[in-house]
């Protein structure tokens, strides 16, 4: 009897099990929605890592058109560190912005400029004030709403840059939009980006889509700022563990030589 | 019994000697993992009671690490998870290997059960090792939903809800039960802080039974392929150095395909919606479970319809806790003398046949019941699979495994393990128990 067919019989077994168990994880939420169309991410792939120039690039576009009403309460103006902005750069971002501080020594709350150690400062004070200038509705907050939907930043991508007049059979509710990416269709937020809209610092021409590109760019390292480290250690403990597999495979093959099994 | 009648830790240095001798854990340990006699001819599917070992510890040690940094309030607990992922040092990855662990603990979990099921280990004597491992199901399953509730996100909150709903489904007191589970009259902060606590306890609660699990174990000694007991020492193999050894192969595999997800795809098994915060006013589109729930998930939505006096309500959550108690007396449904499902020919298509059926109520479970199948065909909705995947559970243990017992013929089993392991020569019964082998 040989161990390989015997290996090669258990492992398959257990491959079937394990993508079956697999197959039925991630499950669709689709809707009626259209499909957003496939990307090619700089940060995919077991080897992806952020695109800087696009991530700086699409902070400046959250801070001039999506901080308007979203927030983006889980990053620090430090965290920004990591994009490759300096310390005076992060410390000149953070001071446009005020927050609430104290109470002080005579019990007075008071207001400062925002510190880098400061999360970004939200739009609104409160999810109530959120809801009362947005029609009822607070626009979300985007630290993680790359991770929030199944193809996130393909989603995100295709919902800026989808926006369209309505089909005429369709009739958009008032204080709606229509987007045949949103599920349901019909959007309160209006569409957000414009040709030029963002005068990029570094002269790249601010398409619309330029300008989602680069947004999606930044909000993903938003929702997941570990990720470049996280790969890299990954690929020290899997050619660890390939190689420890290898060594004790050894070690099993020597010690039971001498058994028939 | 004086002291210095018992002088057993033969070898070891004279401390080791001293303690042995009032306490005799070096014995044990010589006893139980060392000399313990296993087969010699257990398969690859022989790991995973290994390998849920280190599931197990890896999930609790994580868990401690990870409850330093988790604060249990519904103001608090979505940021404090984020904190990890993001401040703590190493906690994303903390957090990413006891997510992605839940997931391969009940890969592992399930692997093991279906080989006990293919090769009979819950057959006498191991009735009581096979009751213990379901009620680590259970308690398994238990902390497993309320660990996914911790980090408060919209699944986290809505998965509470419907979960601890079903049981306001039991006659007289399901309501009282409900209020119970709550701490109140909705899921709020008292239900987090107490599935904090219980998820916290539990754990231990679950190294308790796999303790009597691994004692049961001991005593009977393991099953194995051809389900014949060993007749001598020419079947088994000391558990050290030889199986120490494959477990530690078999391990490191099952840990390499797991890091692959924690460092590559972590969020691959997860639910992107549990990446919003709770919001008690906002239902999701779609409540799902996490996968390892999805077939008992189906098996509940799928008695849509009143049994007799029974509501569809309960009748659904009966079944689910149905499907977890046939399990349970398995041995005695069960009444074929053959132990592996090698020997048993008709059995053996019916095992691969409930397999599929609990990988279809799996994607039953996964998606809307009134949902198409294939698109285009108007008549075939995913209820329909449903009632299809839920009777024939049923069906399989309840009337196809009593009958086989008495319809079916095994084949000739192998006189020993030996004899079926040197095959060549001795009867043709070893030379069919194992044609994969022969390859």
């Amino acid at each position: 009897m040989s161990i390989v067919s015997k290996l090669r019989h258990t492992a398959l077994a257990a491959g079937i099990a394990l993508g079956a168990a697999a197959a039925s994880g991630p499950v669709l939420a689709a809707g009626d929605a259209a499909h957003p169309e496939a990307q090619d991410w700089h940060f995919e792939g077991i080897f992806g890592t952020v695109d800087r120039a696009s991530a700086q690039r699409g902070l400046q576009v959250y801070l001039e058109v999506c901080a308007t009403c979203h927030g983006l309460r889980q990053v620090a103006y430090r965290n920004l560190h990591d994009l490759g902005f300096t310390e005076e750069e992060i410390k000149a971002i953070a001071a446009n912005y005020e927050v609430t501080d104290g109470p002080n020594d005579e019990g007075e709350m008071f207001q400062r400029a925002a510190l880098p150690s400061d999360k970004f400062v939200s739009p609104f004070a409160n999810e109530e004030a959120a809801k009362a200038a947005n029609n009822g509705a607070a626009p979300p907050d985007l630290s993680l709403q790359v991770k929030a939907h199944a193809g996130g930043p393909d989603y995100i991508y295709a919902l800026l840059t989808g926006y369209k007049d309505a089909p005429a059979d369709k009739e958009v509710p008032a204080g709606s939009n229509y987007n045949p990416y949103f599920p349901g269709e019909f959007i309160a937020m209006p569409a957000p980006l414009f040709e030029d809209g963002t005068a990029y610092t570094d002269g790249t021409n601010a398409t619309v889509q330029q300008q989602a590109w680069d947004v999606v760019n930044f909000l993903q390292w938003a929702a997941q700022p570990e990720m470049e480290a996280r790969k890299k250690l990954g690929f020290k403990v899997v050619i660890f563990l390939i190689i420890l597999t290898a060594i004790l495979y050894a070690a099993k093959r020597k010690m039971w030589s001498n058994v028939h099994h | 019994m004086s002291a210095g009648t018992h002088q057993t830790g033969g070898t070891g240095s004279g401390l080791v000697k001293w303690i042995d001798s009032r306490l005799p854990v070096f014995t044990y340990l010589q006893k139980e993992y060392a000399e313990f006699e296993a087969p010699r001819n257990f398969n690859w599917f022989w790991n995973f009671g290994a390998i849920l070992t280190f599931m197990l510890v890896m999930m609790i040690a994580t868990g401690i690490f990870l409850a330093m940094q988790y604060q249990p309030n519904t103001m608090l607990a979505f940021d404090s998870v984020e904190r990890i992922m993001r401040d703590v040092n190493f906690g994303w990855l903390l957090r990413y290997l006891h997510a992605n662990g839940a997931s391969f603990f009940f890969i592992a979990v399930y692997i093991h059960m279906f080989r006990g099921m293919y090769y009979g280990s819950y057959k006498a004597p191991r009735e009581l090792l096979w009751m213990l491992g379901v009620i680590i199901l259970l308690l398994l399953m238990a902390t497993a939903f309320m660990g996914y509730v911790l980090p408060w996100g919209q699944m986290s909150f809505w998965g509470a809800t419907v979960i601890t709903n079903l049981f306001s489904a039991i006659p007289l007191v399901g309501d009282m039960i409900v209020t119970l589970l709550w701490g109140g009259f909705s899921v709020d902060n008292p239900t987090l802080n107490r599935f904090f606590a219980l998820h916290y306890l539990f754990p231990f609660l679950i190294f308790g039974v796999v303790i009597l699990h691994v004692i049961a174990l001991h005593v009977t000694g393991s099953n194995n392929p051809t389900g014949v007991d060993p007749k001598g020492p020419q079947d088994t193999v000391p558990f050290h150095p030889y199986y120490t050894l494959k477990d530690s192969v078999g391990l490191a595999v099952f840990v390499t395909i797991m890091a692959a997800f924690v460092f590559f795809a972590p969020d691959y098994f997860g639910e992107p919606e549990n990446y919003l915060e709770a919001a008690p006013l906002k239902t999701p589109a779609h409540i799902v479970p996490e996968w390892y729930f999805l077939p008992f998930y189906a098996i509940l939505r799928s008695i849509d319809f009143d049994i007799w006096f029974i509501e569809a309500k309960l009748g659904g959550v009966l079944a689910m806790f149905g499907s977890i108690f046939v399990l349970f007396v398995l041995p005695w449904l069960d009444k074929s003398p053959v132990r592996s499902g090698r020997f048993r020919p008709v059995f053996k298509w019916f095992f691969l046949i409930l397999l599929l059926d609990c990988l279809l109520l799996g994607y039953v479970g996964g998606h809307s019941p009134d949902n198409k199948v294939f698109e285009g065909v108007e008549w075939l909705k995913v209820i329909h699979l449903g009632y299809l995947g839920t009777f024939w559970y049923f069906f399989h243990f309840l009337i196809l495994l009593p009958l086989l017992g008495i319809f079916e013929r095994p084949k000739p089993l192998p006189k020993s393990i030996s004899e079926s392991v040197l095959g060549g020569g001795s009867t043709g019964a070893a030379a069919t128990a194992k044609p994969m082998e022969k390859a």
